[in-house]
């Protein structure tokens, strides 16, 4: 299980994610919303190891990795699907898996069950990972995580950038990720809809603080809105609470 | 002409050997490493004492100054390089640049400023040569020392293309922080890149010495022509040192063909002619990458 405490992580002067709180079990699927600037990106480079100027503490299955480096983090069982894919664009799709599979930890995710997973890859597997379509890539990206065997992976703005088609297709895919049960996923994403479908609880962020926490289907559409844009149930700011 | 170009060509096999480790360590550690001249006329010496002082067969000094060269690498990376890399453009270069100064005084502190050379151990290869058609002679050693550039490009590729440590340095050359998330310990990765780069200067340090004579003060100078070699093959580009190096060494050659003082002013005008060509934005791509795309492959 991932557990994280009390993350606050900086850029500069400016203070990017406020005391964030959360867990997530193996199996279980954590929805993460907030609008552009609210500190979904930081906050999970801080908790990958990527994004240094932080403190509070995460822990992984009861270890504590808050002071090792983003490869050991991934040794433990802890793997991030970035923002923008950040694939090798000069290495093919097998060997994108392949370095991802040499370095992280061994488990059931092989490069045979990570193809039955993502059929998408298959007839792509000798292409150069920098050719591919947007949604390709993103196939590459899990798959990537995937093949380091992680407890917990979490995975950055999903369907950023991606065609309706292709979104449906990486859904279905994540949904055989879910139902399988070795895992348990962040999926931060942007559009709501799918956010509280796909999860089992949602966490939303304003200005780097989660101003709502609960399970899918409790959550009400006034609820996501006030919180999402900062708006109190009189549909008054409450940024001005984190100021 | 076609003597010249051929000595350029055989010249240029050297220079791919000692530019071949500072691309590998400019692509991975992103890291312009000023005293690799310096470490690579560190190692002819030491090949030099075993020889000299020791009285160990060269082909034994050699196998046993590069393990060493490695370890230094190794050691440097983990203890002074990543250290420097935090702090900026500025200061990898001035530390590198102190770094060869160490051991430029280091050498003349212990071995003085005479020139030394492994010429002498190495019986008739020194001047031995085949004698071609046309009153072409070509000396056996650059001949060997070619082939060994070769075999020693052919080794990385296939390093680089086919082992774990390998795709690991492709990885980290590209997104170091993505090849963290892949689980791969970019530091250690580096270390390896400069340990390698290190036994690479230490095989062309061999070469030099073998070929010609060296001082403390040798190193600059090698550290330009490896730098040239990388520019116009290419940065991160590997066998764009072998094209590089070829260059470098047929634009030398021309030049010392006309006169002995214009040896070295003919390669860096050819350097110089390829950055502009460069700035012009029509040769970004370097020479071995801008062939591909002219034969219509990827870029």
């Amino acid at each position: 299980m991932l557990e994280v405490k009390n993350i606050q992580a900086q850029h500069g002067l400016l203070q990017a994610v406020r005391g964030v709180s959360f867990s997530v079990r193996k199996g279980e699927v954590l929805g993460v919303i907030g609008a552009n600037g609210a500190g979904k990106t930081t906050l999970f480079r801080a908790i990958t190891g990527v994004h240094t100027d932080m403190t509070g503490s995460v822990t992984l299955n009861g270890q504590d990795i808050s002071a090792v480096r983003p490869g050991k983090r991934v040794a433990a069982g802890l793997a991030m699907v970035p923002e923008g894919r950040r694939l090798f664009p000069d290495m093919s799709v097998r060997e994108n898996l392949q370095v991802a599979g040499e370095h992280g930890r061994r488990g059931d995710w092989t490069m045979e069950t990570v193809l039955d997973a993502l059929p998408a890859l298959k007839p792509i597997m000798r292409s150069l990972a920098g050719n591919l379509s947007g949604g390709q890539r993103q196939a590459v990206a899990i798959g990537r995580a995937l093949m380091t065997n992680p407890d917990v992976v979490i995975m950055d703005e999903v369907s950023l950038g991606l065609s309706p088609i292709a979104i449906e297709g990486l859904y279905e895919s994540l949904a055989q990720l879910k139902a399988s049960g070795k895992t348990g996923i962040v999926v931060v994403e942007q559009d709501l809809r799918r956010a509280l479908t796909f999860s089992d609880r949602v966490i939303c962020l304003l200005e780097g603080a989660i101003t709502l926490e609960g399970a899918s289907g409790e959550l009400t559409h006034d609820d996501i809105t006030s919180a999402y844009f900062g708006l109190s149930a009189k549909g008054e700011e409450r940024s001005a609470a984190h100021a | 002409m076609l003597d010249a170009i051929i000595q350029g060509v055989l010249l240029g096999g050297y220079y791919a050997i000692l530019a071949a480790g500072l691309s590998l360590m400019l692509g991975v550690t992103r890291f312009l490493n000023l005293a690799h001249g310096d470490l690579a006329v560190l190692a002819a010496y030491l090949i030099i004492y075993l020889v000299a002082t020791w009285h160990m067969p060269i082909l034994w000094a050699i196998v046993l100054t590069l393990p060493v060269m490695g370890l230094l690498g190794w050691a440097l990376q983990a203890f002074l390089f990543a250290r420097t890399m935090k702090g900026g453009f500025l200061l990898p270069l001035l530390t590198t640049f102190g770094l060869g100064a160490v051991i430029q005084n280091g050498i003349y502190g212990v071995f003085s400023s005479d020139v030394k050379s492994l010429g002498n151990f190495i019986g008739n290869l020194a001047w031995a040569s085949w004698k071609l058609p046309g009153h072409i002679s070509v000396g056996k050693l650059p001949v060997y020392i070619f082939v060994a550039s070769v075999v020693v490009l052919v080794s990385l590729q296939l390093l680089l293309s086919f082992t774990k440590l390998g795709r690991a340095m492709r990885a980290t050359t590209v997104d170091e922080e993505a090849a963290e998330l892949s689980g791969i310990d970019a530091r250690r990765i580096q270390r390896a890149t400069v340990a390698i780069a290190m036994v690479l200067a230490g095989l062309a340090g061999a070469a030099l010495a073998m070929r010609s004579l060296i001082n403390p003060y040798t190193g600059p100078t090698q550290l330009i022509f490896a730098f040239e070699a990388v520019v116009i093959g290419g940065i991160g580009s590997l066998w764009g040192t072998l094209a590089g190096g070829i260059v470098l060494g047929i634009a030398q050659s021309l030049g010392a063909k006309i006169s002995p003082q214009l040896f070295q002013l003919f390669g860096h005008v050819v350097f110089l002619a390829v950055l502009w060509w460069r700035m012009k934005g029509a040769g970004s791509l370097g020479i071995v990458n801008l062939l591909r795309s002219l034969k219509g492959g990827r870029a």
